[in-house]
């Protein structure tokens, strides 16, 4: 499963990679967290608001802090 | 560099709810019921709120009624909670309000409109759509490549930041609801006929190339179901987050305020920002422009530059191009846009600012 965390670095795209990283290891979900910070890539996933999670290319949520059931619910 | 100049224009409006968050919510009905009860508590210690700052001045603390101190201190005392009070019940409506909409949702509202409609459709949108500046690059180009007219696309990103509920409660509860309405209207106006100028020059090819070559892909992120419930913890979440982010400007400006309220001499902003010159506004805008603060630190000491005979119009022209035009946000900008394009979009936006100064100037004289 690869994921992805979509922000150009402030402070709320870092609080989204630390819940989905806590949730990922806490269900011990086979899965590649990757941060992608360059404004053309985020542009290109059509994502409007930062920050956004992908799941293997999908938008999941969009300027917003996920809350963790939100996200233990995307990676099954 | 460029990441801390993201860092300082993160004014995000968008509520993120804590990730380790997982006890449960109240129900709806509870939070139903106590909503009323809640509003009364509010309104019972808001009325109450300058006797309580009247007593603390002169009864608890040794200062003598009519000194500038106890000016400064009872302004202090009774225009901080009134503030903050104002700003919870603002922040939760409008977080309520705002949880109804999103930038996806806004795009798909403004892709292929007409200009003027669509300038008025995008400067109305601008005020409830959650926004935060530094997604401002990917709602540029997510608006643009989506068919929303460039014009259009400028009227939002005119008036979100500008005419936001920060602004207008702060300007209610500081210096009166007339106020907080001429800035609305007259920032909403700009957003309008700014965003249309742009959209008439025809200016698309000032965009930066990347963009115009780029084709983004246009899916929205899959919309959860929210219960009322849900909008109303959205609302709470958005107070934690935003007053959570804006008190220290708030106290800044208040205590500023404060300062000038007690010991700048009466009529004193007559002289400096008073209405008979014709310089008074144009430096009231390039005053305003470097200094980078959001709403909450500014209109505090505007109200208290009112009080001192500062006025209308050069305080409105000050206030709007602090907020409006800001240095940081053009350097963000910058990435999508060539310096041609962002010249013009200053030049609009300062000359709407201008106009806005000098006719509350004219009128109010």
């Amino acid at each position: 499963m690869e994921i992805q965390i979509l922000g150009p670095g402030c402070a709320r795209c870092e609080k989204t990679a630390k819940v989905v990283k806590e949730v990922v290891a806490e269900t011990g979900t086979d899965a590649r967290v990757e941060k992608v910070t360059d404004m053309m890539q985020i542009a290109a996933h059509g994502v409007v608001s930062t920050p956004a999670v992908l799941v293997d290319g999908v938008v999941k949520s969009a300027g917003k802090i996920p809350k963790k059931d939100e996200v233990a619910g995307w990676l099954k | 560099m460029l990441k801390s100049m993201n860092e300082i224009s993160c004014n995000c409006q968008a509520p993120g709810p804590a990730g380790s968050d997982v006890r449960r919510p109240l129900p709806a009905w509870m939070m139903l019921a106590a909503a009323p009860l809640g509003i009364a508590l509010w309104w019972l210690v808001y009325t109450h709120l300058a006797a309580f700052s009247k007593f603390l001045t002169y009864r608890l603390l040794p200062i003598a009624p009519g000194s500038h101190l106890g000016a400064s201190v009872e302004f202090l005392l009774y225009d901080t909670p009134k503030v903050m009070m104002l700003l919870v019940l603002v922040v939760f409506g409008v977080g309520v309000i705002r949880s109804y909409f999103s930038p996806e949702r806004t795009r798909a509202l403004l892709a292929g409109r007409s200009l003027l409609v669509g300038n008025v459709l995008a400067a109305l949108l601008g005020i409830v759509t959650p926004f935060c500046s530094c997604s401002a690059v990917p709602l540029f180009i997510g608006f643009v490549t989506a068919g929303v007219p460039l014009g259009v696309t400028f009227s939002f990103l005119i008036a979100a930041p500008m005419v936001n509920e920060i602004a207008l409660g702060l300007l209610y509860g500081l210096v009166g609801w007339q106020v907080a309405a001429l800035y609305a209207a007259t920032g909403l106006a700009i957003a309008i006929v700014a965003g249309w100028v742009i959209g008439r020059l025809h200016l698309e090819g000032y965009v930066e190339d990347w963009v115009q070559q780029m084709t983004a892909a246009d899916q929205a992120p899959v919309e959860t179901r929210m219960t009322l419930r849900d909008r109303m913890v959205y609302g709470k979440d958005a107070v934690v987050e935003i007053i959570g982010r804006v008190w220290k400007y708030i106290l800044l400006g208040i205590a500023i305020g404060a300062g000038i309220h007690g010991f700048v001499p009466e009529g004193f902003m007559a002289s400096v920002m008073g209405r008979g010159d014709w310089w008074a506004v144009p430096l009231a805008v390039v005053l305003g422009v470097p200094m980078y603060s959001n709403a909450a630190g500014i209109i505090p000491v505007v109200e208290a530059l009112l009080g001192k005979g500062a006025a209308l119009g050069s305080t409105l022209a000050f206030m709007m191009s602090v907020i409006a035009l800001s240095l940081p946000e053009m350097v963000i900008l910058r990435k999508v846009l060539k310096p041609r394009l962002i010249g013009v979009f200053i030049a609009v936006v300062a000359t709407g600012i201008l106009i806005v100064g000098y006719l509350f100037n004219m009128v109010m004289s």
